[in-house]
C-alpha cells in the first residue's frame, strides 16, 4: 500500500488518509456579488490536470490534522507534503506542468 | 444512586489470560483521561506544571511521571491536542487544575474517561502479533520506549504507546475494545506453544 508522509506524524498507510480535493481553491472575497455561473465555477469546477496536482489530504486516523501535498497524477508519487497555511514549494524542473 | 461501572472488557478477562505465554494481555479499565486542546506555549507549560509533567514537546510522543494526582501520562494526539491519562477517579480534579492553569489562554480540557479503555499488551512476540494488523514500523530503532502513535490495529483506531522494551498499551474505543480482543487471540494463535 502506498505510503503518505504526514507531516506531523511521518509515512503512514494511505487508508489513514481522506481525500480534501484540490488545495488553494480561496472562497470568494464577495459571494453575494457573484453571478449563478461565476458561484457554479467556484463550487463545481476543479483542475484536472495530467502532472502535479496541489491537493489537500486529511490524516484521519492520526492526528486528524489537514495538510497540502503535491501529487503526480500520472504515477501517483507525491512530489511535496506542506502544512495548511504554508505556500506550495518549488518543483523540480521535471515535474512542471506540461501546458 | 448508579450502578457499578463494568469495564468494555470484563467478558473478556479469562480468555485474554489465556493467551500467556505468547502474549500477556491485561486490561486497566476506568482510567482518567482528559482531552487538552490547547496552543498558547506558555498555557501549555502552565498545565504541565499543574500536573507535574510536561507536556509531550516532540510530536508521536509521550511523557510521564508523577505529581500532585500521582502517576499519569500525557501523550501527544495533535500539534495542539494531548491526552492526560492518570489513575482512575482522578478526572474531576485533574480537569479543574488544568482549567485553571489554562487561565484565560484559547483552548479546551474535556473528560473523556469512558471513550476508550486501555489494554496492556507484553511478551516477546509483542511486535509480530501487532505487525499481523497494523503497518506502522515498531522496531525499537523507529519506536523506541516513549513513542505514541495513532493509527489503525486490525482497521481500528488506536492510540498506541511503547511503554517498555517489549511492553505496549493500546488505548481504544470501549465500542471496538472486544473486537479488539477477540482480533488478539486469533493473532496470537501461532505463537501459542
Amino acid at each position: 500500500m502506498q505510503l503518505i508522509p504526514c507531516p506531523w506524524c511521518g509515512p503512514r498507510e494511505e487508508a489513514e488518509f481522506h481525500y480534501g480535493g484540490q488545495a488553494h481553491v480561496a472562497y470568494p472575497e464577495d459571494p453575494s456579488a457573484l453571478t449563478d455561473e461565476e458561484w457554479a465555477q467556484y463550487v463545481f469546477f476543479r483542475e484536472n490536470p495530467s502532472g502535479p496536482f496541489a491537493e489537500r489530504w486529511s490524516h484521519s486516523a492520526g492526528c486528524r490534522r489537514w495538510f497540502n501535498a503535491v501529487r503526480d497524477t500520472r504515477t501517483h508519487d507525491l512530489l511535496a507534503v506542506y502544512r495548511v497555511g504554508e505556500p506550495m514549494p518549488e518543483l523540480g524542473e521535471k515535474d512542471q506542468v506540461a501546458s | 444512586m448508579t450502578a457499578d461501572p463494568t469495564s468494555p472488557l470484563a467478558a473478556w478477562t479469562d480468555r485474554l489470560a489465556a493467551l500467556a505465554p505468547a502474549l500477556t494481555v491485561a486490561e486497566r479499565p476506568f482510567r482518567a483521561q482528559l482531552t487538552v486542546r490547547v496552543s498558547d506555549p506558555s498555557a501549555i507549560e502552565a498545565m504541565g506544571s499543574a500536573l507535574g509533567v510536561a507536556f509531550p514537546p516532540v510530536p508521536c510522543t509521550f511523557t510521564s511521571g508523577s505529581g500532585p494526582f500521582g502517576d499519569l501520562e500525557v501523550l501527544w494526539l495533535g500539534p495542539d491536542e494531548f491526552l492526560v491519562v492518570a489513575s482512575p477517579g482522578l478526572q474531576v480534579p485533574i480537569e479543574d487544575a488544568l482549567r485553571a492553569a489554562r487561565g484565560s489562554a484559547r483552548g479546551s480540557v474535556v473528560d473523556t474517561s469512558a471513550q476508550r479503555t486501555t489494554v496492556v499488551l507484553e511478551g516477546a512476540h509483542v511486535r509480530d502479533v501487532l505487525a499481523h494488523g497494523c503497518s506502522v514500523d515498531l522496531h525499537p530503532s523507529s519506536a523506541p520506549v516513549g513513542t505514541c502513535v495513532q493509527t489503525l490495529l486490525a482497521r481500528t483506531g488506536i492510540i498506541l504507546q511503547v511503554t517498555g522494551e517489549d511492553r505496549f498499551a493500546v488505548l481504544v474505543r470501549s465500542s471496538f475494545a472486544g473486537y479488539l480482543a477477540a482480533w488478539l487471540s486469533d493473532a496470537c494463535m501461532e505463537y501459542r506453544t
